[in-house]
């Protein structure tokens, strides 16, 4: 089967340093592919890349669309690109405000999307977001209040009923569960496996954590100074790992 | 007319680049055309962008109109149409009907406009999605893609908070089916008078350095929802003054005991509306 | 291939980087099979390699060389060679594996632990709630505790719900490493009955149990694996 979304010799630059170095990749619907990596190692690099907000050096992304075609990002148009990323992509940042319009309410967040194809029913477009709110266990009464009055895990949450609203395909994630409290991290990695599982969406997450790894993730791919250095099936590069970076990365964590 | 100056203030070099920046927002129907905005004599916020679009168009033979929030007779209408007298010795009048010419603040003039005249509005803030995005990269983007999604999730949060549209002037409107526009400040009771009118309507930022425009019979729509239409403004009572139903009318405290009248905002719809009385 | 499960001389080393580069060759030459309905039990001293041939049958190790052949319906997948999709796909419809330990994300119910491993093993929604409330309750584990994650269980009720949640999808192949380490005489009992159903219902069961008294319940065949790991000793 085709991958929905598949990267090539993706390599990227900052002057004399390579963010990206020759990275292949890909991933399918139904399927959790983990980036894990050091800061610096690449790993958020290559997200906006696969995202089509960073244009690669070298290399190309390729995308399946809804009629089968698989077309690479640096031949789509801007406009299209644009409604790609909004429809049939979502992207939950690190950082909620990136990834939120902070002064307007969790309902607008959510309708945004919305409005963006084209509804103007306030009643449905309203409707569509307390489900939403519901499906990532926000309370409705809280619909009307901008994120800045939510918590941390809440404004994550809130970040991924914005993304899926619109039913995407692909879903990318950077570090979405950092500077979480422990207990509102497994609550949301929860809640991420479920949607991901229930709605056979490809999800791209990158994380530094390899415990999120592990419980999110079908595969992984291990980066380290801007290449993917082992990649396979997440439990046997943690538990059998080859490269000896992986056993570096892996004997570093604390066991709880 | 003062000798001390060149024809309505500004050089002919900086009139032929605004002229230039107009007929291309004649042209594209909405869009703002960046232009090399001048010093002027007063301070922004007064009208700089207004008074520059008037004194590009101005010829000898135009008849100036100039309103504020309706009035010909409040200080900023005053001292513009002063303005113009001295450094353009054009012919002013107060007459909706009889200018050729009609800069305004914050309103349309009650009576309807005809072929041949042009309005032009003073405008603080060009970009409509500037409350929801700031980032004025994205924004033209936003524009260059019609993507006007967020022009809505500005009304939507309103009818979250108000339970309705509350949103009373700047409007947001689509011109010619392409380009959102913000309409100025003027009250959304006076959108509709924008839509097909016979008249050029031309819109300049000062400050922001931006021109815009809606050529003669355009269609201009205001942004809404199914479920919550666009509705203007409706006032209960008539005009205090002049018994017009149908007027903007603005509410004038008259003592200190909590009495008020509502008299129309257009002086020259009002005072004519009373002459035909007589 | 009539055998549901079948090692051809498999070898596996680990390479300790962090210790200079150190080879440590814990299978060579490891071939034997299992055929669907029987039960063989890995027996070896510890270190032995018992445990990596567990895990490499699962996918979960990597094999340096050999085969290892699942029968798959109608196919029959290397697993040494699969993509990691086949390998996903063969957890998912053909092999259970119970592991000392549960790993589990920590906020979600021990009931709703065991019942998304038997939709994800094919069950429909009612079936795995059915069978996870029957497999808990055969296990004793207290219906007090089913709503509550098992992070704050004790090494038993873990287990239990480890257990549980590997048999309550119908795989035929049933992989166990240690599943009755933690428990006692009670619910070691229930355990070899389930085994027993599993294999009289025609599941393959290759695993690894250190108490005689288990092995003897479940009846199974003695695989010496320290056949396999000479070269280690040479």
């Amino acid at each position: 089967m085709t991958p929905l979304l598949s990267a090539h010799g993706l390599t990227k630059s900052y002057g004399p340093r390579k963010a990206c170095d020759g990275v292949d990749i890909d991933v399918t619907e139904g399927e959790v592919l983990a980036i894990v990596g050091e800061s610096g190692s690449g790993k958020s690099t290559l997200l906006s890349m696969l995202a089509g907000e960073l244009a690669p050096d070298d290399g190309a992304v390729r995308y399946r669309d809804r009629e089968g075609r698989v077309r690479s990002l640096g031949e789509i148009g801007p406009a299209e690109l644009r409604a790609l990323a909004r429809t049939d992509w979502g992207f939950v940042r690190q950082d909620a405000a990136q990834g939120l319009r902070m002064a307007v309410s969790a309902g607008g967040n959510v309708g945004e999307r919305l409005m963006g194809l084209g509804q103007r029913h306030y009643g449905n477009i309203r409707a569509q977001a307390l489900d939403w709110l519901d499906r990532v266990e926000i309370a409705a009464d809280r619909i009307d209040d901008p994120p800045t009055r939510f918590s941390g895990g809440m404004r994550q949450r809130l970040q991924i009923a914005r993304n899926l609203v619109t039913a995407p395909r692909l879903v990318l994630m950077d570090e979405p569960t950092s500077g979480l409290d422990v207990s509102v991290q497994a609550r949301l990695l929860d809640l991420i496996r479920r949607l991901s599982g229930e709605l056979g969406l490809a999800v791209v997450i990158v994380t530094h954590d390899l415990a999120v790894a592990r419980l999110l993730s079908h595969r992984i791919a291990v980066m380290r100074a801007g290449k993917v250095v082992e990649t396979g099936l997440t439990d046997q590069v943690l538990d059998d790992p080859a490269d000896a970076y992986t056993q570096l990365l892996v004997s570093s964590v604390l066991a709880a | 007319m003062s000798e001390a100056y060149n024809f309505a203030y500004l050089d002919e070099g900086t009139k032929r680049m605004i002229r230039r920046a107009l007929l291309k927002a004649v042209a594209v129907p909405g869009y703002q055309v960046p232009f090399a905005s001048r010093e002027m004599p007063m301070p922004y916020g007064w009208g700089t962008g207004g008074v520059q679009v008037t004194a590009a168009i101005l010829g000898r033979s135009d008849v100036l109109k100039v309103i504020d929030q309706g009035a010909d007779d409040t200080t900023n209408a005053v001292s513009i149409r002063r303005f113009f007298a001295k450094t353009a010795g054009v012919a002013t009048t107060t007459r909706t009907t009889e200018a050729s010419v009609i800069q305004t603040r914050h309103r349309i003039p009650e009576t309807p406009l005809h072929e041949g005249q042009t309005l032009v509005y003073q405008v603080p803030i060009p970009e409509p999605l500037r409350f929801l995005e700031p980032r004025e990269t994205e924004t033209r983007q936003m524009h260059a893609l019609a993507e006007y999604g967020l022009m809505h999730v500005k009304l939507y949060e309103d009818i979250s908070r108000h339970g309705h549209i509350a949103t009373t002037y700047a409007y947001p409107v689509e011109v010619a089916g392409r380009y959102v526009m913000d309409p100025s400040p003027t009250p959304k009771f006076d959108n509709p008078k924008m839509d097909d009118c016979p008249a050029l309507q031309l819109f300049g930022a000062g400050r922001e350095r931006r021109i815009y425009a809606v050529p003669p019979y355009t269609t201009v729509r205001s942004l809404d929802f199914e479920d919550h239409p666009f509705r203007v403004q409706t006032f209960t009572e008539p005009c205090a003054l002049c018994a017009a139903r149908g007027h903007y009318l603005d509410e004038v405290v008259t003592d200190d005991a909590g009495g008020r009248m509502y008299i129309c905002s257009d002086t020259d719809a009002c005072e004519t509306r009373r002459e035909d009385v007589r | 291939m009539t055998t549901a499960l079948e090692f051809r001389d498999v070898a596996k080393s680990f390479t300790l980087h962090l210790r200079g580069g150190t080879v440590l060759q814990v299978v060579l030459g490891a071939t034997f099979s299992v055929a669907p309905g029987e039960c063989a039990v890995l027996w070896g001293p510890s270190g032995a390699g018992k445990s990596s041939l567990l895990r490499m049958a699962y996918g979960n190790y990597r094999c340096d060389s050999g085969a290892i052949l699942v029968r798959d319906g109608e196919r029959v997948v290397d697993v040494a060679r699969a993509a990691p999709r086949d390998v996903l796909a063969l957890r998912a419809r053909t092999m259970s594996y119970v592991s000392q330990f549960l790993r589990v994300i920590p906020r979600v119910s021990a009931r709703d632990v065991v019942e998304a491993a038997g939709r994800e093993g094919g069950l429909s929604e009612g079936e795995a709630r059915d069978r996870a409330g029957d497999l808990l309750a055969r296990l004793n584990l207290p219906e007090r505790l089913w709503g509550l994650p098992p992070a704050t269980f004790s090494g038993g009720e873990q287990q239990r719900v480890n257990i549980a949640r590997g048999l309550i999808a119908p795989r035929p192949i049933l992989l166990l490493d240690e599943p009755t380490a933690s428990l006692d005489a009670e619910n070691r009992a229930v355990v070899a009955d389930l085994i027993a159903e599993r294999r009289a219902a025609g599941a393959a069961i290759l695993g690894i149990v250190h108490d005689a008294a288990m092995r003897e319940a479940i009846g199974g065949r003695i695989i010496d694996v320290t056949a396999f790991g000479t070269a280690r000793a040479a």
